[in-house]
């Protein structure tokens, strides 16, 4: 109040206010600056904003490393094994795991492994190998070896490592005809790690169809698929799959079965997704903007495909990711049975299949060698599944 | 509540009904049938009546009729404990399956016992002792459980076991008691050997149970009742007991649901892998050999200790929680 009195009146205006333009452009961002780091987060779609948080995760990121070296394993399978999947070495019978060596004689010589000497133990009648460690024998790098076809189509010969001449190498032994396990286990990655993936694949699109068509319409068909999955998920899956399993006809070609177990997994293991799919469709049904495509005249399945499902789709993946390792057991299981997959088709569980006799197991161990690479993998696929659920949360 | 146990044992009938035809019409799809490779034998070693013999069994095991009448016909036996004549040994379903029945309940109640007394002792003190090393030790216990396959730990087992250690793990029973009536011996020695086998089933199931528990406990414990209670000088032992530990037991009974299903396949494969005498390793005989009589007799047993397991849980959940006693007229 004082303030006015003392300030002097002030200047008469002048008759025309002067039109202040600036003539920077205008910065919309002035009030709130972002510093390129904030920038880079806020501009960033989900998918990548999933995968930093995946990112954080060590374990899950170690997991995906492995398992991406193990599928690429696969894709060149023949060159990585250094004898095919069915070459017999039968003087060579239940050979143990020869040792790769670096040193002989105090002297540095490079990777190399002691023949075996073959005798026979009188008493029990067995082949007994013991190695010579006269003469070593140096491997082969990036060498010709043992002809294939190159996923069945083009010949070649090419390998990593190959047996020194006039020598075997058997890394981790071999089986009853003779046949090198460590080639054994490198062929059989590519079906076992396949199978999980196909599976999960069927799996992931009867769950998407059915658990849609519930959660989308509702009502009776709701109730159909509602019991159905109960059904499934009440009942103990393996006498199921050893069932359906032992329902494929023996005549049949064993790439047909190898198709027919994927789809008999695939078969009882939708239910679990297909309740997320359902559950997920019910509520997001409710959308405004579900209604409003809905009244613009979209069909159901460009709402259910275009608006609703690329909500939840991260998750979708994420839990079948964690149902892609209880595939391969089943496969292993089914195949460690004698119901799953049948030779030449090898697979770890075919592989195991040869370990069930204990007494033979007691005293060739490494028969039981395929159990490494089985675990590891379920393991791998535990801890990405579980990184990808958390990256896939937006609560977490 | 009464009808509601009653719609429930309603409902189970015709489930089971279905369960059954389903699976003996699948048993029986694939070309062929047991008699085959029994008359295969027969002809490789040139046997000039092979093939009339093989009219003789099939009339003998009825494959001569269409597959509903013969389903027909087993099942209306299946209400007198007639199950029909097994393929292999021509003997009546029901005097093979006895005793391997009893042995896989016991086998699996034991192993539920096992996975309720282990987990429940554990999860509580994984969740009263957060981050201690007690916790971590059992979260580690956890997560191995989780992963490592059931039947891969048996084989591994029957490994060392053998080669460490010369015994033979497989078995339920020392040799002398086969074959024996039930004595006071044999249970004694059927118990010991179960140690192994219900361990290696109920691994996995353990560790799930241990986790939720703890996680409820954890989530029960924050709650701020407790906080209330331990204000106002509760026994620590009375505050556990009285309210957190009454709601994150429930999942203890419902999660009954996924754990049964578990543990049956569980116990197949295992029991085919340390060849116990249940009825894992002669459901797989059956369903090799086309056996359909003895292998949907398994498959129905099987289905019918489900589904009462089922209803169980669900009682016993309406009984603990007074939640879902009184809601269940209202929601079901």
């Amino acid at each position: 109040m004082t303030d006015r009195t003392t300030t002097p009146p002030p200047a008469a205006p002048k008759r025309r206010a002067e039109h202040y333009v600036n003539r920077e452009p205008w910065d919309p961002y002035v009030a709130e600056r972002l510093t390129a780091e904030q920038e880079k987060y806020y501009m960033a779609g989900q998918w990548k904003l999933m995968w930093w948080r995946f990112r954080r995760h060590r374990p899950a990121v170690v997991s995906m490393v492995f398992l991406a070296l193990m599928y690429l394993s696969t894709v060149i399978s023949e060159f990585i094994a250094p004898y095919n999947l069915q070459t017999r070495s039968s003087a060579y019978i239940f050979a143990p795991p020869q040792q790769v060596h670096l040193f002989h004689d105090g002297k540095f010589f490079g990777p190399f492994v002691y023949g075996h000497k073959t005798t026979r133990d009188m008493e029990t009648l067995q082949r007994v190998y013991t190695p010579d460690p006269t003469k070593p024998q140096p491997l082969r790098f990036f060498c010709l070896g043992d002809s294939y076809e190159f996923w069945g189509l083009i010949e070649g010969s090419f390998h990593f490592v190959c047996p020194p001449k006039g020598g075997h190498f058997f890394w981790l032994g071999t089986d009853r005809l003779g046949r090198d396990m460590f080639s054994r286990i490198v062929y059989a990655a590519r079906i076992s790690l396949t199978i999980g993936l196909i599976g999960i694949t069927l799996s992931f699109a009867l769950a998407l169809v059915l658990g849609g068509l519930a959660g989308y319409y509702g009502g009776w068909v709701d109730m159909v698929v509602q019991r159905l999955t109960e059904i499934i998920k009440s009942f103990p899956h393996l006498p199921l799959w050893l069932a359906l399993s032992a329902a494929l006809p023996v005549t049949w070609s064993p790439l047909v079965i190898y198709f027919g177990i994927t789809l008999i997994l695939a078969l009882l293991d939708w239910p679990g997704l297909g309740r997320a799919v359902r559950s997920k469709l019910l509520s997001l049904r409710e959308e405004d903007y579900a209604s409003a495509a809905q009244m613009m005249g979209a069909k159901p399945g460009r709402i259910i495909g275009r608006h609703l499902l690329p909500g939840f789709m991260s998750h979708l993946i994420a839990s079948a990711t964690l149902s892609i390792p209880s595939m391969i057991l089943a496969e292993t299981a089914l195949s460690f049975l004698g119901l799953g997959l049948r030779p030449p088709i090898t697979s770890w569980g075919v592989l195991l299949n040869e370990a069930t006799d204990i007494n033979v197991v007691a005293v060739n161990w490494w028969l039981m060698l395929p159990v490494v690479p089985v675990i590891l993998v379920i393991l791998a696929y535990q801890f990405m599944g579980d990184g990808m659920r958390d990256a896939a949360d937006p609560y977490a | 509540m009464l009808r509601y146990v009653a719609r429930r044992i309603l409902l189970m009938i015709p489930t089971l009904f279905v369960i059954s035809a389903l699976v003996y019409f699948i048993i029986d799809l694939p070309p062929g049938d047991c008699v085959t490779s029994q008359i295969d034998e027969l002809l490789s070693r040139g046997d000039p009546d092979a093939m009339q013999r093989a009219d003789e069994l099939r009339q003998m095991y009825g494959l001569n009729h269409p597959v509903w009448q013969r389903y027909l016909h087993w099942i209306s036996g299946v209400f007198r404990w007639d199950f029909g004549l097994s393929c292999q040994d021509t003997v009546p379903v029901s005097d093979l399956i006895g005793e391997r029945l009893a042995l896989t309940i016991v086998m699996e109640t034991a192993t539920i016992a096992f996975i309720w007394i282990v987990s429940f002792i554990i999860g509580v003190y994984a969740a009263t002792h957060q981050y201690k090393m007690g916790d971590y030790v059992a979260s580690f216990i956890g997560f191995v459980g989780l992963s490592i396959p059931n039947f891969l730990l048996a084989l591994v087992l029957l490994y060392v076991g053998k080669v460490y250690f010369g015994l033979s793990i497989g078995g339920l029973m020392d040799p002398e008691y086969i074959e024996q009536p039930m004595s006071l011996g044999k249970a004694w020695s059927v118990l010991q050997h179960l140690v192994i086998p219900v361990i290696v089933i109920g691994m996995s199931g353990t560790a799930g149970m241990i986790r939720r528990l703890r996680a409820n406990l954890l989530d029960e414990l924050q709650k701020q009742y407790v906080v209330t209670g331990r204000a106002k000088g509760l026994a620590p032992i009375r505050l556990l007991i009285k309210y957190p530990l009454r709601h994150a037991i429930n999942p203890f009974v419902a999660d009954i649901g996924g754990l049964l299903p578990e543990v049956i396949s569980g116990s197949v494969i295992v029991s085919v892998v340390l060849s116990l005498p249940t009825t894992g390793p002669m459901l797989l005989g059956a369903l090799k050999t086309q056996d359909v009589n003895l292998a949907a007799t398994f498959l129905l047993f099987v289905a019918t200790l489900t589904v009462v397991g089922m209803l169980v849980s669900d009682l016993a959940l309406a009984a603990l929680d007074p939640r879902i006693r009184f809601g269940a007229s209202s929601e079901k």
